[in-house]
């Protein structure tokens, strides 16, 4: 289940054993028994283990280009009603000037996925969460509509429903009345897959975005991430971001 | 002690006329928040800029009063002043009816008012709006039992003990509204402690002010003057108050000029923020502020039971001037996610989002100012909630 925060086992060193095992197997086996031993099974439970976040190179981000939002709004059918001042955006592209020298930065900016979310902290009945591996959800069935969440975030990253909505994903539950957020894609990360964006960003765009286990020294984000410089959006309020920024 | 009180049962035209308006208003609050539910809240002004708009205000306006209201009645028990004793029935009662209506309004503007089951089971206890659920229905709860100490022969010794209570529980609940703004760390404008004292102050306003208006409208029905010592008493109070809340938003603002992060919004409020610098200087300050404290304080006619009606009229106006400012101008400031730059996206960052309150929010919270009266109206018909000739006279 996608949504479950509870903790059955640590699994990521036990998936990476099985990994390893299912690899010296695949030598007479094949593939297949790799993907078998990797593959998460449904009741498979979310670990703290596993800090998942994303990392994007300012650098590489175009200004103009938005794969991402795109990516971002065709796996979730975010299509509006044309009213840009109520349509749910959960990911979006900002411009950044420095007004002293006139620098011009280009990013996406989407719910950062704090260890310490304010939108969590303010949730009256808990609708807000954070999994353990670090994602942070609203549960549509609690979500009372109070609308506080969206007060509280620092980002903007948070859309309140303020219609009847039509044609939705089944993995990707909204609803009227109801505040909702940038998932990071918790369908695909638990089907072993990277979050849309990322993908439209390396397939359309300009490969700015990378995902992966920031608790994971050997994956290729927290490998970049200790080699070069990255930074908080908001560090001064100490959320410890799952969403850093590179080269701004 | 219960001989002394009465109930209102006026037959009077223009008490019937205001019964059935305010009835028509509420009704036409719960049809425009049925509205709102059904179609969505795209058809009001708020958005995803200003998330919370006018029904908040009036909402966190019935609240605050709620507390204030208490006075006259805390002022008797706890402070043992005689001459506030005859309207201490009726200051509870006032208190629970806003309190009431303030939460239905809430309730009304949520985006799933449906659910109010899952607020009720379902708690975050970090959040202090979890907090708030039990300081509000508590605060229902405890000036009901002053109530039962006021009425009850039996009980009237508890009077004061159960006054002190419902006193410390008052100031805990406007603390925890202040909190809902003084807790958000994100906004520029909030996330400040001086929240609370704020609030807190603008309760002991509105809620006094709010009961000089009702006790001077109830006492015409019930041939029961509201005696002029109390009043002067109560204006007096309003304007002290009213100084005060001044004194604090001086503070607050000062605090904030001092730290240059906090320019941007200060300026926006103060100087080029439009619609809200106007009614900050206009409605907040002048209107709202100086004008009632310069009327009690250094004219005789602010004395005069007209003088005063417009002083609390003023003060009602002062206090929803500073709750529309903190709450709608305090949204329409873009969040700084970059000190420093400018930002631009289609999510409008770093422009002043724009509100303009629609038709079913204004129905909605005036819908629910017309329940708290229509509410204590109705309670005083049923039960001895005010005061008679004997124990006015007597007390004063």
């Amino acid at each position: 289940m996608s949504l479950s925060c509870k903790s059955k086992q640590p699994d990521g060193q036990r998936r990476r054993l099985l990994g390893g095992i299912a690899g010296a197997v695949s030598l007479g086996g094949g593939f297949s028994l790799i993907e078998l031993a990797l593959a998460k099974s449904e009741d498979e439970a979310i670990s703290s283990l596993n800090r998942w976040g994303l990392l994007i190179d300012t650098a590489k981000c175009a200004s103009g280009c938005d794969a991402c939002v795109k990516g971002c709004n065709t796996e979730h059918n975010l299509e509006g009603f044309d009213r840009p001042e109520t349509d749910a955006q959960w990911i979006r592209k900002l411009e950044v000037t420095d007004r002293q020298t006139g620098h011009v930065s280009s990013l996406p900016m989407l719910c950062q996925h704090c260890e310490d979310p304010p939108c969590v902290d303010v949730c009256p009945t808990g609708a807000s969460f954070r999994r353990q591996d670090g994602v942070v959800l609203v549960d549509k069935h609690t979500c009372i509509g109070c609308r506080y969440c969206v007060m509280a975030c620092p980002y903007k990253a948070r859309s309140f429903v303020h219609e009847s909505l039509y044609n939705q994903k089944s993995y990707s539950p909204r609803g009227k009345g109801t505040v909702e957020s940038c998932t990071l894609c918790v369908h695909r990360i638990d089907d072993d897959r990277t979050p849309a964006c990322v993908e439209s960003c390396n397939r359309d765009g300009n490969g700015a975005m990378v995902f992966g286990d920031l608790n994971d020294a050997d994956s290729q984000i927290a490998k970049t991430m200790r080699d070069s410089a990255s930074r908080q959006v908001r560090e001064d309020l100490g959320l410890n971001t799952g969403v850093r920024y590179q080269n701004l | 002690m219960s001989s002394h009180f009465k109930t209102l049962q006026s037959k009077h035209i223009g008490y019937w006329m205001i019964v059935i308006l305010l009835a028509v208003m509420a009704l036409a609050g719960y049809g425009a928040a049925h509205y709102m539910e059904v179609q969505g809240h795209w058809v009001t002004g708020m958005n995803n800029q200003v998330v919370w708009g006018l029904p908040h205000v009036f909402a966190i306006f019935l609240i605050l009063a709620a507390s204030g209201a208490l006075n006259v009645a805390s002022i008797s028990s706890v402070f043992g002043r005689k001459v506030y004793k005859p309207w201490s029935r009726l200051s509870a009662l006032l208190a629970v009816c806003l309190l009431v209506a303030g939460l239905i309004v809430l309730v009304l503007d949520l985006g799933r008012p449906e659910r109010l089951i899952v607020a009720m089971t379902h708690y975050n206890f970090k959040s202090i709006f979890a907090w708030n659920i039990f300081l509000y229905t508590g605060f229902i709860l405890v000036v009901a039992g002053y109530l039962w100490t006021m009425f009850e022969r039996g009980m009237n010794h508890h009077t004061s003990k159960a006054g002190v209570f419902a006193f410390a529980w008052r100031f805990v609940l406007t603390s925890g509204t202040g909190s809902i703004f003084g807790f958000l760390v994100a906004r520029q404008f909030y996330d400040a402690a001086m929240m609370v004292p704020m609030f807190i102050v603008l309760s002991l306003i509105l809620g006094t002010a709010i009961f000089i208006l009702l006790s001077l409208l109830l006492a015409q029905w019930s041939q029961q003057p509201v005696l002029p010592e109390l009043l002067e008493r109560l204006a007096s109070l309003l304007a002290i108050f009213i100084v005060l809340e001044l004194f604090l938003v001086t503070v607050f603002h000062f605090t904030n000029l001092y730290a240059t992060e906090h320019h941007g919004i200060e300026r926006f409020i103060l100087i080029d923020g439009g619609i809200y610098t106007f009614i900050f200087w206009v409605g907040q300050i002048f209107l709202g502020g100086v004008v009632p404290a310069v009327l009690v304080f250094l004219s005789a006619w602010g004395q005069s039971p007209q003088g005063i009606k417009l002083v609390a009229i003023l003060a009602v106006l002062g206090a929803m001037s500073q709750l529309y400012v903190t709450i709608i101008g305090g949204q329409a400031y873009p969040l700084v996610l970059f000190p420093g730059k400018e930002v631009s996206s289609t999510f409008y960052d770093g422009v002043v989002a724009q509100y303009s309150p629609s038709m079913p929010e204004l129905l909605l919270g005036v819908g629910g100012v017309a329940l708290a009266v229509l509410l204590v109206i109705l309670a005083t018909r049923i039960l001895p909630f005010m005061p008679d000739d004997r124990v006015s006279r007597s007390a004063s």
